[in-house]
């Protein structure tokens, strides 16, 4: 009862954040879901730091250094590329976003392409690959509010309540609540985890690198990449997919625009890869638990730094760890569900009502949050797949927005909004047909060779996107002359 | 759109060179997991694995600090201001 009591206290305290920011704003469309465009390096840094602080890094990560060893250090590799990419990329997608008042990731597209229904389609794209982000969220809250009442509140019960206090929570603040609960969720997570990462080893195995010998000794070859399957031909094709897929997430990109002026993109470039070294003592944290609560398989494996949580200290600890995993559930969870509804709200339903005033589409991009989140509860409930599987699944698809972003920054004039369409289709289609079938690259193409066979399907649906684009922009090309001036970005 | 600026050389070298050194973090982690896929020798503990992607995770920061300082675009006043949501 004590662990509940103190996540009930978190919720508490995140759900009065949230309704604290909004005091003095004027709730429209812009402050809603873009913070009126004025927060500053710290603001930004720790919404765009909170996206690797979600309840994937706590039980994703740790679970899957649990269940599969070595191939878990992709999670901690692929971050510090998509800063390196942040630094050139997001100060061009600010200065566009910025001068059209653009709120959301298909305003930007749609505006490029000078197509609504290519906005409307990135919209929906988005809004599927958040899907399984969502779910993710929700199923990690379930399994963290569970545990921590130790049994006595099922999983189900437990995402139903969460769900609830998500989706109030987001209704009322928009992201200045996401980025005051930001704040407080930062702080906690990077104590609980520093704790557990140093304090877990010691305590099971007498040291980080005492841990590690036994680990290795007990399971020859486990703290390294397999030669099949994760080989290291699959940690750079998915390393490279999800550095390119980072900031194509609907909620990111458009959390971009809440900046005040681009050299916060640049300088947070410098810091953010520091930051998520953190994520090396959930690492830790899960080989431990690998030493003290072996025996979990499969999807289980993401109870791991729970189990292990519960196993070794009181209650009211167990309570600390489950509000600072709540609270990793909660910020991601109210971005994603925020940037869905705007995207919906005023890319699709805009499209059918051109005549929708933007106070309408405010309200309705509101009344649209509850929807998604029942929607996502549905899926939660029907899923059972471990938390990395479905972030995999996500990125995958949101990547395929990457070709057309690219080109319509350098190359503009090189796509038609046909040829950008037909990428983004063919390439999720790609995606879908492999994910929905259960087929690898493997088994579809049995005869190339190994290493062609590891890659991520997500690389490989990239490949046909860009084709896809490229034939297609060849064949729907006008004549040069009514070409409509492209607005180039300018790098840096 | 920035007002239009007549580019220094030094800003146009830096255009080119600036991004070729963003991607040496590429090389040393997408290529590098090739020949650092081993347990041994550990460092600091960690396998070295491990510590070859915790390696590149600190250069990728130092290699955008370099970055950031070779940049002219960030000696631009008027950008260091803070103000909370």
């Amino acid at each position: 009862m004590t662990a509940l009591l103190v996540i009930a206290a978190f919720l508490l305290v995140a759900v009065a954040l949230g309704l604290r920011a909004r005091r003095g704003r004027d709730m429209n469309l812009q402050e809603w879901s873009v913070g009126g465009r004025g927060f500053g390096t710290v603001f930004v840094f720790l919404l765009l730091a909170g996206e690797i602080y979600t309840t994937f890094t706590f039980l994703g990560a740790s679970g899957w250094a649990y269940g599969k060893g070595g191939p878990a250090f992709y999670i901690l590799a692929y971050a510090s590329l998509a800063y390196v990419i942040s630094y050139w990329l997001l100060p061009v997608v600010w200065r566009f976003a910025n001068e059209h008042r653009l709120v959301s990731q298909s305003d930007f597209f749609a505006r490029k392409f000078d197509s609504p229904a290519l906005g409307a389609l990135v919209a929906l794209v988005g809004v599927v690959a958040m899907v399984p982000y969502l779910v993710l969220q929700l199923t990690g809250m379930g399994l963290i509010v569970s545990a921590a009442s130790y049994g006595h509140l099922s999983p189900h019960a437990a995402v139903v309540i969460g769900t609830v206090a998500l989706t109030g929570y987001v209704t009322v603040s928009g992201i200045h609540g996401s980025a005051w609960t930001a704040v407080l969720k930062d702080v906690l997570i990077l104590g609980v985890v520093v704790f557990l990462g140093l304090y877990l080893p010691l305590h099971y195995s007498g040291g980080i690198g005492r841990m590690f010998h036994s680990v290795d000794a007990a399971r020859p070859g486990f703290l390294t990449l397999p030669h099949q399957g994760l080989s290291p031909w699959w940690f750079a094709s998915t390393v490279l997919l999800s550095a390119l897929g980072f900031y194509l997430w609907p909620h990111t990109f458009s959390a971009t625009y809440s900046a005040r002026n681009p050299g916060v993109f640049r300088r947070n470039a410098v810091f953010l890869p520091l930051y998520q070294l953190v994520l090396l003592f959930v690492f830790f944290a899960g080989f431990a638990a690998l030493v003290a609560v072996p025996g979990l398989k499969g999807a289980d494996g993401d109870l791991s730094l729970l189990k292990v949580t519960v196993k070794s200290f009181d209650p009211w600890f167990v309570g600390v760890v489950g509000g600072a995993g709540l609270l990793t559930a909660l910020v991601p969870g109210s971005l994603l569900l925020m940037a869905s509804a705007t995207c919906l709200a005023k890319n699709v339903y805009q499209l059918a009502r051109p005549a929708a005033t933007e106070r309408t589409v405010g309200r309705l991009a509101k009344a649209l949050v509850p929807v998604l989140a029942a929607v996502a509860l549905l899926f939660t409930f029907n899923g059972g797949s471990a938390i990395v599987n479905l972030l995999l699944m996500g990125y995958a698809l949101v990547t395929q927005l990457f070709p057309a972003l690219l080109f319509s920054l350098t190359a503009r004039r090189a796509v038609t909004k046909q040829g950008a369409a037909a990428g983004i289709v063919a390439g999720v289609a790609t995606v879908a047909a492999t994910t929905l079938a259960r087929t690898t690259v493997a088994d579809l193409l049995p005869f190339l060779p190994q290493p062609v066979k590891d890659l991520n399907v997500g690389i490989v649906a990239l490949l046909v996107n860009t084709v896809a684009l490229l034939v297609v922009s060849a064949a729907t090309r006008p004549s040069a002359v009514a070409a409509p001036v492209p607005v180039t970005g300018e790098a840096g | 759109m920035r007002p239009a600026r007549k580019p220094s050389p030094a800003a146009r070298t830096g255009r080119v060179l600036l991004p070729l050194l963003g991607a040496v973090p590429f090389g040393g982690i997408l290529g590098g997991v090739f020949f650092a896929n081993r347990v041994t020798p550990y460092v600091l503990g960690m396998p070295f694995l491990l510590f070859w992607v915790v390696l590149w995770v600190v250069l990728s920061s130092a290699v955008m600090a370099a970055v950031y300082r070779l940049d002219p675009d960030n000696r631009e006043p008027g950008e260091a201001e803070e103000v909370g949501p």
